[in-house]
């Protein structure tokens, strides 16, 4: 492993995704989001295992074109119509669908985020009355999109659930809160600007929830250490467990 | 006393200038105003406010405090016994479970999540088990013996947690039968959960494909004795309070949340139902198989903490309802799924030190089959691969919508968990329920929201 080339993720992954010859249906593209070496996630030992060689891209469902299935055409029209009539085309707000396992995420461009979460709330065909929270996910091999927050909405009145999803790049991590729509947000925002240093702007007071106020970074970061002591048991010494030899 | 006297008498009073040599009890000036640090008996000097200026104080209730339910910090701006704002401070049972979680397998990841709402840990462990099987494409492989086992252990927690909400609740407003009561009858549902799974508390024992162990004849058995008892003893603690005067002096009208409160701040659970809104996940987007089971959604129209009692009350009744029907419909079967490449291999059995692996499974991986024990070993030390994706599941808890969020990049461990905890969620409508009251309505407000820290701070 030590005398290998480092290669960038989005360099080693969209050249295995661009050689891939099958691609499941409806997918447009290949969603890398990174690329992964070898068989272990450790890479300080040697490559005892021969597996060393294998690179694998990390690639997550992709768009989906229509139909969606199930009711998700029917929401995504409303959602058009309602965008439409506050003079924002769908493809202006909305980055891409995905339908996956059953459940539709919108991807939303964050400056439209504001303007797509109170159609969501205030049009009677789509009525998603609760935000259950939102919730960082880091991918550090997306680049420029490196930071995601992820809202999962319910709606009561139809029984429907929903996803949306806004991406910002670790260089400039500002989302618009959408506190002032589903108020329930307030906890969370705070909890995930607190994990993952995503700033929501238009917070009423984003400051650190679980974190001690005076803590240095953003311990949910694929970048924060997990930290951790050996321990010693019957004269073995156990390394912590980010250290230890794992499978990926 | 006679001390006491005499310093009264002689007209000592800190006034102005607190004496340099108390480093506990120390005035300063700030942008605020003048903060003053109490240290006991020396109220009479700082508590008089400045002419023409209300008297507010800002109080630091808990993190350790009896009353806040686990270490809940509450900062509340009071004018007298007045609340005038409230604000919670939570983090205190941070454990950074969600980070530890990507750095273990998916099966390991159980242990943590039983860990987090310690009242209800089956309810932890199936939520997050639902949505590593919804990832893995596998939901409608799992057994029906495990399906059916997972109902009848998350019917009984909601008992035990409810026990637990009557019980602090009570405990907290003064009913302390009410908690030795309620205390005793979760006992009885600790020891079928020792029994079935060998630990009162985090059992570990919902696992993705299934459960841990099966349940046996016998267990059934017992746990049908116990129902009776159970339903007599619930009957003896809720006569205890449902027409007492003097609880309901203390929550009828207290906490007060109507529905598009709830709404707003995304409350779910008891507190939703209290409001007249018959949402309960069980009905509304059933999983386990929850639309075979006869129960009713209990609500009253209250929209406050007497309403939320008497709905954790009915829902006692009715999960006994499901616990019963659990038990009829018990069939012999697998608890595991079939897919050898999730199915977690050992097999436990009680030994003479009272746990241990089954000695016919160690005897099949270390003396007769060798690829049983790479089999084995594989599992065990790596895990399984959950395809690369996301998904959202969620399930009623005793306390509301527990949701949790897993992202897999297809590999054995996961990328990121996030739960979103219904104690997390509805603690935020602490400041709406008791801003305009006394300071013991907050007390029965938080009380009726239950909120386990554990759940709160993951």
């Amino acid at each position: 492993m030590s005398d290998q080339q480092p290669v960038s993720p989005a360099e080693a992954g969209l050249e295995i995704a661009s050689s891939a010859t099958t691609m499941p249906e409806g997918v447009r593209e290949l969603e890398v989001i990174g690329v992964r070496h070898g068989a272990f996630s450790a890479q300080d030992g040697g490559d005892t295992s021969g597996f060393g060689g294998l690179v694998a891209p990390i690639v997550m469902p992709g768009p989906t074109e229509r139909p969606y299935g199930e009711w998700f055409d029917a929401a995504a029209d409303e959602i058009e119509l309602a965008l439409a009539d506050r003079g924002l085309p769908m493809t202006t707000a909305v980055e891409k669908v995905v339908v996956d396992r059953g459940e539709i995420t919108f991807f939303v461009r964050r400056e439209h985020l504001l303007a797509f979460a109170s159609v969501l709330r205030d049009e009677p065909a789509l009525r998603f009355e609760m935000c259950m929270g939102v919730n960082g996910v880091h991918y550090p091999g997306d680049a420029g999109r490196e930071l995601h927050a992820v809202y999962p909405l319910q709606s009561v009145t139809h029984n429907r659930r929903i996803r949306v999803e806004v991406t910002c790049p670790d260089a400039d991590p500002r989302i618009p809160s959408i506190t002032s729509v589903y108020p329930a947000n307030d906890w969370h925002e705070r909890e995930t600007y607190d994990f993952f240093g995503i700033i929501f702007e238009g917070h009423p007071a984003l400051t650190r929830i679980e974190m001690p106020d005076d803590w240095p970074g953003h311990p949910q970061r694929k970048d924060y250490p997990l930290g951790g002591i050996p321990v010693e048991y019957k004269g073995a010494e156990v390394p912590p467990p980010d250290q230890r030899r794992a499978y990926t | 006393m006679t001390t006491d006297q005499s310093i009264a008498d002689e007209g000592i009073v800190y006034e102005g200038e607190l004496p340099a040599e108390d480093p506990y009890a120390l005035s300063y000036e700030t942008g605020q105003g003048t903060v003053y640090t109490v240290s006991g008996g020396d109220w009479d000097s700082i508590s008089s406010p400045d002419e023409g200026e209300r008297e507010r104080i800002v109080v630091n209730m808990g993190p350790q405090h009896p009353s806040t339910h686990g270490v809940l910090r509450l900062i509340l701006e009071l004018e007298g016994e007045t609340v005038i704002d409230t604000r919670c401070g939570i983090g205190y049972l941070h454990t950074g479970i969600e980070k530890n979680m990507e750095y273990r397998t998916w099966t390991q990841g159980v242990t943590f999540v039983t860990r987090m709402d310690y009242l209800s840990p089956f309810f932890n462990e199936t939520a997050y088990c639902l949505g590593v099987e919804k990832l893995l494409g596998v939901t409608d492989q799992i057994p029906e013996r495990a399906t059916t086992i997972r109902v009848l252990m998350m019917e009984l927690n909601r008992i035990s947690s409810h026990l637990v909400a009557l019980a602090t609740g009570g405990m907290e407003l003064g009913a302390l039968t009410a908690m030795t009561f309620g205390f005793r009858e979760r006992e009885l549902i600790l020891d079928i959960f020792e029994m079935v799974t060998g630990l009162r508390m985090n059992s570990a024992f919902v696992r993705p494909g299934g459960v841990a162990q099966d349940i046996t004849d016998d267990q059934v058995a017992r746990i049908r004795e116990t129902l009776p008892l159970l339903r007599k003893r619930m009957k003896d603690t809720t006569n205890l309070l449902v027409d007492n005067a003097i609880w309901m002096g203390r929550t009828v009208g207290v906490g007060y949340l109507d529905l598009a409160g709830c709404m707003a701040l995304g409350i779910t659970g008891p507190l939703l139902r209290s409001t007249g809104l018959p949402h309960d996940l069980r009905k509304a987007q059933p999983y386990c198989g929850y639309e075979t089971y006869e129960f009713a959604v209990p609500t009253e129209d209250t929209c406050d903490a007497y309403g939320r009692f008497l709905i954790r009350v009915a829902e006692m009744q009715e999960s006994i309802k499901i616990v019963e029907q659990a038990l009829d419909r018990l069939q012999p079967g697998p608890v595991m799924i079939a897919d050898k490449k999730i199915a977690w291999p050992a097999r436990l059995s009680i030994g003479g030190d009272g746990q241990g692996n089954s000695p016919e499974h160690i005897k099949e991986i270390m003396s007769q089959s060798m690829e049983a024990l790479i089999h084995h070993f594989k599992l065990v030390t790596e895990g399984f691969n959950v395809p690369a994706g996301q998904v959202y599941s969620a399930i009623e808890s005793p306390r509301g919508e527990l949701g949790v969020h897993i992202v897999s990049d297809g590999g054995t461990r996961p990328y990121r968990v996030h739960f979103r905890d219904a104690s997390f969620n509805n603690l935020q409508s602490t400041a709406a329920m008791s801003n305009g009251s006394m300071i013991s309505d907050v007390i029965a407000a938080v009380a009726s929201i239950d909120p386990v820290m554990g759940g709160v701070d993951r």
